[in-house]
């Protein structure tokens, strides 16, 4: 797999297109990697010069900042707007939209102006340009629903990159009772991914995949790592792994291509 | 003798608008205690913003039955004022329907008044039904225990009164009566009058005259007791709301000093701190009372009205958990109200060893935001709960380091790893040689 880093490209002279900014989860994460790949994938067959900054990639301080340690939000801030000044970034892509919505909105006042994108975004505008074809192989017919993650969706208003793109697999897109604006969370936002939930009667996931399940979907698509596993971990107390496909959209149009 | 009337008219509306001013004031002090935030910027955005959520009721219609009926009600309050102007010109010169020398006009106008009325009477009755029979869950949530529900309800009442009245004043209004145009509806209520003697008719249009503008005078002067305060404050309110993309949190701005000190090489940590500066007490990072929050928040306070929709909507309390974001701006309220209260005996507040935080609002409805801002969204007046639980989450974790200890892992890792799990920095590109 094809995937420069900046300090790469730096050394060979040369400015990557975009920088890949690929987040904690997209690194560490089991089921998140497949995600990293998936897009990393795309990226390579549309042949877009793009690099990541590896090991000298650090948290954003998304979680942080949302529990509230303003101080190690911007320690981590501070560190990486350095980083990506140093390389003169101009513009990001990423596939999380809690580092999407803390680049973008988060980092400008301190001193990081980027045009920042998410990956959905990034993608449809290769769609656009004519650069990425998606053909609905695979899933054409299939019902899928999509989960507004709150990071993209309420947060920053992108609600029709991911769908235009879930539209051109030839599927069923069919809505939630709860979407786009009136979309309800997963449950892992606000660093509640790091902790248990507060006392209740009900894990938020759990409301969200009865939501989801009851448009009887063969896939819930996302577009949020946290999201994802969210879904996948409901998906699975219900016991409908099997005929149920938790999936990112960009592994969508990959798998679609039988990347 | 026959100007009597019009000086007890004076009186009474005189003391109804110096109370109210006197509370305004009140209102306003208590506003300003709250820190400073710049909302200077971008004036047109904002009266966009004003005229299409404040006038234009737009986030009302969100959820149609109950958005038309508001709308009903709205519209309601706002044109039959203008009735009101005629009866308070009427009671100062003593002069009767001064407005009738514009004729045809005239007629539409009362004409308009009266079906407004009505209609508004139909929509006040459904929205008590809604409360009181059907039992809506947003009004019946633990917060709308006791006054906060009675006053919603008596809220109604009065506005069924006043409607009430003011056919019943019409309807008895002999002159009125006999031109037979504009009374559209009043002309089904005389009849119920016909067999009484004219004198005792004209006592009933005078108490129902009398008691109409008395009623509108307590009415106002209820609003700043009550959650009704968003008829004035949705206009202020919507007007200062953040401009910025819901994501976004604002940076504070006292820790990007310490911390560009921090990365600042040349700077000196054991250097003195400059001539002057030392009286002044350290930043206080977030909020455990009132007075740690700024002056918009405070205004968000007062502006809510209630209405509970960010409640049906955050995805915590639909699972269970303490935390209603409607309480949150409840608690805002009450506390600020107390504070007031203090600086009103006291001349300055005397420390009372209570705050927002623990006494009002708890630790574990903090805790259980996901940040989500389904509650921001959902309000039909802008009112932004997130920012004051952010603000008091800050509190708890920099003042007090008061996290979720699981919370506390995840910023270990960041700090000394750089990512929320306890992975090596140096392995965040293994991903691209695996499977």
């Amino acid at each position: 797999m094809k995937v420069p880093t900046m300090a790469e490209m730096m050394a060979e002279g040369r400015q990557p297109e975009v920088l890949f900014w690929v987040g904690c989860a997209g690194s560490f994460d089991d089921r998140a990697k497949k995600i990293t790949k998936a897009f990393v994938k795309l990226l390579n067959k549309a042949n877009v010069e793009f690099a990541v900054l590896g090991t000298e990639e650090s948290c954003t301080g998304d979680p942080a900042k949302r529990a509230g340690n303003e101080f190690l939000f911007q320690m981590q801030a501070v560190t990486n707007i350095e980083v990506l000044n140093g390389y003169e970034v101009k513009k990001i892509v990423t596939a999380c939209p809690h580092c999407f919505n803390t680049l973008k909105n988060e980092y400008p006042s301190l001193g990081g102006d980027y045009k920042v994108m998410h990956h959905t975004q990034f993608l449809k505008s290769l769609l656009e340009e004519g650069r990425l074809a998606i053909e609905g192989g695979k899933f054409k017919g299939k019902r899928v629903t999509y989960h507004d993650p709150c990071y993209l969706g309420r947060a920053n208003g992108v609600y029709e990159a991911p769908r235009e793109l879930i539209r051109k697999l030839d599927v069923e897109l069919v809505e939630m009772r709860k979407c786009k604006k009136a979309g309800l969370c997963c449950g892992a936002g606000g660093a509640q991914m790091f902790k248990e939930p507060e006392k209740g009667n009900k894990d938020v996931n759990i409301e969200r995949t009865e939501q989801a399940l009851e448009t009887r979907p063969d896939i819930v698509a996302a577009g949020c790592p946290f999201c994802n596993t969210m879904m996948t971990d409901g998906v699975k107390n219900k016991e409908k792994e099997a005929e149920i496909a938790v999936m990112d959209v960009a592994e969508l149009i990959a798998n679609a291509e039988e990347l | 003798m026959a100007i009597i009337p019009n000086i007890i008219f004076a009186v009474v509306l005189i003391a109804g608008i110096g109370f109210f001013a006197r509370n305004v004031r009140k209102l306003a002090r208590n506003i300003r205690l709250g820190k400073s935030t710049d909302r200077s910027d971008n004036r047109s955005q904002r009266f966009k913003n004003m005229a299409r959520i404040a006038l234009g009721q737009q986030k009302m219609v969100v959820r149609p039955v109950a958005g038309i009926m508001h709308i009903i009600v709205y519209l309601g309050f706002l044109i039959i004022n203008i009735e009101v102007l005629e009866i308070i010109i009427d009671g100062l010169l003593g002069t009767h329907r001064i407005f009738s020398f514009l004729g045809g006009f005239y007629t539409v106008l009362i004409g308009g008044f009266e079906i407004l009325a009505i209609l508004v009477l139909v929509a006040v009755t459904v929205f008590w039904i809604r409360r009181n029979i059907i039992r809506l869950q947003r009004f019946w949530n633990p917060e709308m225990k006791g006054w906060p529900r009675n006053d919603g309800n008596l809220i109604l009442y009065f506005e069924m009164v006043l409607m009430v009245l003011f056919l019943v004043m019409n309807a008895t209004d002999a002159p009125f009566q006999q031109m037979q145009a504009g009374n559209v509806i009043s002309r089904f209520i005389a009849p119920w009058f016909d067999g009484l003697p004219a004198s005792t008719v004209h006592v009933v249009e005078r108490s129902a005259w009398w008691l109409h503008i008395v009623g509108i005078l307590v009415f106002l002067n209820y609003l700043y007791y009550s959650k009704h305060l968003h008829i004035l404050l949705a206009f202020p309110n919507t007007y200062f709301a953040s401009l910025n993309p819901k994501g976004q949190f604002n940076n504070l701005e006292a820790v990007t000093n310490e911390v560009k000190l921090m990365m600042d090489p040349n700077a000196d940590p054991f250097a003195a701190p400059p001539e002057g500066e030392d009286d002044a007490p350290p930043e206080k990072f977030g909020a455990s009372d009132v007075t740690d929050l700024n002056w918009v928040q405070l205004l968000n306070a007062y502006t809510c009205t209630e209405c509970g929709r960010c409640t049906s909507e955050c995805p915590a309390n639909q699972t269970g958990k303490k935390l209603s974001p409607r309480k949150i701006m409840m608690d805002t309220r009450d506390r600020l109200e107390e504070v007031g209260k203090n600086i009103d005996n006291n001349g300055t507040f005397a420390e009372d060893n209570k705050s927002l935080l623990d006494n009002y609002i708890t630790r574990e409805e903090l805790w259980a935001c996901t940040s989500c801002n389904a509650c921001v969204e959902a309000c039909p007046v802008s009112i932004d709960p997130l920012s004051i639980i952010l603000d008091m989450r800050r509190y708890l974790v920099m003042e007090q380091s008061a996290a979720p200890a699981e919370l506390n892992n995840m910023m270990t890792n960041i700090e000394n790893n750089g990512a929320p799990w306890p992975y090596n920095q140096m392995d965040r590109l293994n991903w691209k040689n695996e499977g």
